[in-house]
């Protein structure tokens, strides 16, 4: 993959709400892995959170936005509790999340949901589910 | 009849569980001329010692033999001993049965350990028969100290030498000292200005009584050895008296010649009579004669008219000054690779591509641009920096394999300088590792990064080129993994620091140790880091190798108090292994004198009465005779012998094997 770097992309507007959003400050992040080597889902993530914390300060906004890991990501805060410099990167995700939710697209629709499941799944599952796919 | 005594170490198990000790002196105690025989767990400590010392004088033995470890290790441990209960410590002697016999089998029946230990100590039994005591050599001090190089680790050598009360003469190659840090903005971690912490150091230097300043100069011949050398320097001629200059400054003013200037790396111009930086020490013009057209041609010479003390003298020549020292200190520190080799990066090409070094000019408050960051070519500000590491190091096919050291911590000093100095700015590091080893250094860097928004990309960089006015540079980012194309207003590379050239000149005239890049070797890595194999020559700073300022400062205060220890003393012993000449035999082929790799042979004369010469025979010089026995090699005649190795002896030694 090839990307270009600019300065307005890394200090963009939407790198800035992310960080206002998540209270995470990306330059923090220093690599290290740690986050990706705990993350229980990581496995299933097209991209590991370390990669999503390079992505977002490259300023590339657009690339995790695409990627399934903040849908993935089930907010456990181990990369948090592991991470050496006290960077949440789940709360960079919900950051991430919170971007694509009030633009309105949702990760899932309701409807679609097959009936059977919604009866069997526990009720708080269930609301944290829409909380976090659903506008 | 000799009076031998043989002790037989254990060192443990080191030597014992390979070898059987007791039956070593046992059979020793059958050799004629030993009277005593004994094995202990541990022959060094202070009970084995003292079991030594009583044996010696019980036994009224008038030779020793330790078979234990290396002589290296205890040989002086165990000489002291003897020396204590009245012995000449050069009548004991040790056979090496640890590294040379008990480390190397591993048969635990000790069969072949005993044999060969038994066979090894019975040798040293007779080569100690023959034996005769020595005496130390005692050789006068010359309490007066050459530093040769001007930078930081030289200034600070010389200063803590002359604090001490001993004379320093301080060589420097250039026409100001100061050396490289005299070129650089501010200095990592503090952030405090380079020149003003270097200069107070520079004044001290030309104004401390102790200190004679001698600016381009270079040394010419270094002869002599450790208290006692006699260097030859070459004063360059400067065309300008120093003892009447005032500094006026007036010649640089009218001089209507300009020509780039070294000290600012080509970024600006420099007239031809002229001091490399506005707070050079001494403040002394010199003019460049090779571009200067009153030299070369007879023409102009405005700088003589307007020099009121008609200190500029076109016909100065350089001269050549003898100076006799006790000790040598060698900072001549380091220079950059050049960047043109480096294709890819477009240095020299690419006008807006240029080194760590002349960044710093750049950043510097005196430098060309007045500590404003423009760039070269058109003098814009740059909007987007790359910085880019391991230029050179690191880099064993194109550069040199070492890690430079300094780089990373200057870089991260770069983007911050220029993050302060540009608002609105971005800077780029590309970087393979980020080594911040230091006191309060990775939080340095952390702090470029996090403070001061430089974004640091892990890879290198594989292509720079120019398009619409801009410097594109491509390159990786590994931790996304992702190619990388940035559009940058400059590029800054980050230099190999590599040796002086003339290093190994230099080194061969001084007579040490320099390593495949031309770095000084030190005589220990670990434990003698500032010595030399050459006893009285000690290093400082980074003619050893890359460092930064505070362990070149570190360096030049340790050699400083190596030289003030060893003035500390009016004479110095040495070990008096060394070779005589028989002058009855000796027929004065001079095969030795060609042959002596430390040019210890003199030609001597024996004369009669009447003071005329008989003949011309060979002699040793103590002081400067290391030992090797080349000479006795080469000698025709067989006339010279080594101390305390002499044929005799090794003859005896190889009969009893």
């Amino acid at each position: 993959m090839k990307i270009k770097l600019a300065q307005e992309e890394i200090n963009s507007s939407l790198i800035k709400k992310i960080e206002r959003i998540s209270g995470e400050d990306l330059k923090m992040c220093y690599q290290c892995g740690n986050c990706s080597g705990g993350c229980p889902v990581s496995y299933a993530m097209e991209i590991p959170p370390s990669q999503v914390m390079r992505f977002l300060q490259l300023g590339k906004v657009e690339q995790v936005a695409k990627a399934n890991s903040m849908w993935v990501c089930v907010g456990c805060l181990q990369c948090y509790s592991r991470c050496p410099k006290g960077v949440s990167v789940a709360a960079v995700l919900e950051g991430m999340r919170q971007l694509t939710l009030r633009k309105g697209e949702d990760n899932q629709k309701i409807q679609d949901i097959p009936f059977p499941f919604l009866k069997k799944a526990p009720q708080q599952a269930l609301v944290c589910g829409f909380r976090k796919f659903v506008s | 009849m000799p009076r031998i005594g043989v002790f037989v170490c254990q060192c443990g198990n080191n030597i014992a569980a390979t070898v059987d000790t007791k039956k070593v002196a046992e059979e020793m105690s059958k050799i004629p001329g030993v009277v005593y025989t004994c094995d202990y767990k541990f022959m060094c400590s202070s009970p084995g010692q003292e079991m030594l010392k009583q044996a010696i004088k019980e036994n009224k033995l008038d030779g020793v033999i330790v078979s234990a470890c290396s002589p290296h290790m205890h040989e002086k441990t165990f000489r002291k001993a003897s020396e204590a209960a009245g012995l000449n410590p050069y009548q004991c002697e040790i056979t090496n049965i640890r590294e040379q016999c008990s480390w190397v089998h591993h048969d635990s029946t000790k069969k072949v350990g005993t044999l060969k230990s038994t066979d090894l100590t019975r040798m040293t039994i007779e080569r100690l028969k023959k034996n005769a005591p020595l005496k130390k050599i005692k050789i006068p001090i010359k309490k007066k100290a050459l530093v040769i190089g001007g930078g930081i680790a030289g200034i600070q050598a010389a200063l803590d030498i002359a604090e001490g009360g001993r004379q320093v003469i301080l060589v420097e190659r250039e026409p100001s000292i100061g050396g490289n840090m005299a070129r650089l903005s501010e200095t990592f971690p503090t952030m405090d200005c380079s020149q003003c912490i270097l200069t107070p150091k520079m004044v001290e230097a030309e104004l401390n009584e102790n200190i004679t300043l001698l600016t381009y100069s270079e040394i010419e011949k270094v002869d002599g050895y450790i208290g006692n050398f006699t260097v030859q320097i070459r004063r360059k001629s400067k065309y300008v008296d120093e003892e009447r200059c005032t500094g006026c400054g007036e010649c640089m003013e009218k001089c209507p010649f300009k020509t780039e200037s070294q000290f600012e790396l080509g970024l600006n111009k420099r007239k031809i009579i002229y001091t490399p930086f506005p707070q050079s020490v001494p403040n002394v013009p010199v003019i460049d004669a090779p571009n200067c057209p009153k030299i070369q041609k007879d023409k102009c010479g405005a700088c003589a008219v307007v020099c009121g003390p008609k200190c500029i003298d076109f016909k100065m020549e350089d001269k050549i000054v003898t100076e006799e020292v006790g000790a040598i200190v060698v900072a001549t520190g380091y220079q950059l690779m050049p960047n043109e080799r480096f294709g890819e990066y477009g240095y020299g090409r690419i006008k807006d591509v240029i080194s760590g070094m002349q960044f710093e000019r750049l950043a510097s408050s005196s430098g060309p641009t007045g500590g404003e960051i423009r760039r070269p070519s058109d003098g814009k500000v740059p909007k987007n920096v790359v910085f880019i590491q391991c230029v050179g190091s690191r880099d064993e096919k194109k550069g040199v394999s070492y890690c430079s050291k300094i780089c990373c911590m200057y870089t991260a000093k770069h983007t911050k300088l220029y993050s302060h100095k540009v608002h609105g700015g971005q800077s780029y590091v590309f970087y393979m590792d980020i080594r911040s080893g230091g006191k309060r250094y990775e939080e340095f860097v952390r702090g470029a990064i996090e403070h001061d928004g430089a974004m640091y990309l892990r890879g290198r960089v594989s292509r720079v080129y120019e398009k619409d006015g801009k410097v594109i540079v491509q390159g990786a980012d590994t931790l996304s993994g992702s190619q990388v194309e940035i559009e940058a207003d400059m590029v800054v590379l980050a230099t190999a620091i590599v040796s002086r050239t003339g290093a190994d000149t230099l080194a061969q005239k001084l007579g040490i140790g320099y390593d495949k890049y031309k770095f000084y070797n030190e005589y220990h890595p670990k434990l003698k880091p500032v010595e030399t194999v050459t006893a009285g020559i000690f290093l400082a700073g980074t003619c050893m190798g890359p460092m930064d300022i505070p362990e070149s400062v570190a360096q030049g205060s340790a050699a400083a108090s190596k030289v003030l220890s060893l003035f500390s003393a009016d004479e110095m012993a040495r070990e008096p292994i060394t070779s005589v000449v028989n002058k009855t035999t000796c027929n004065a082929c001079w095969d030795c004198v060609t042959a002596c790799p430390y040019s210890a042979i003199e030609r001597d004369t024996i004369k009669n009465r009447q003071g005329e010469i008989l003949r011309w025979v060979a002699k040793v010089n103590d002081g400067v005779c290391q030992g090797c026995g080349v000479c006795v090699a080469a000698c025709r005649s067989k006339s010279i012998d080594l101390k305390g190795y002499t044929d005799e002896q090794v003859f005896a030694a190889i009969n009893a094997f």
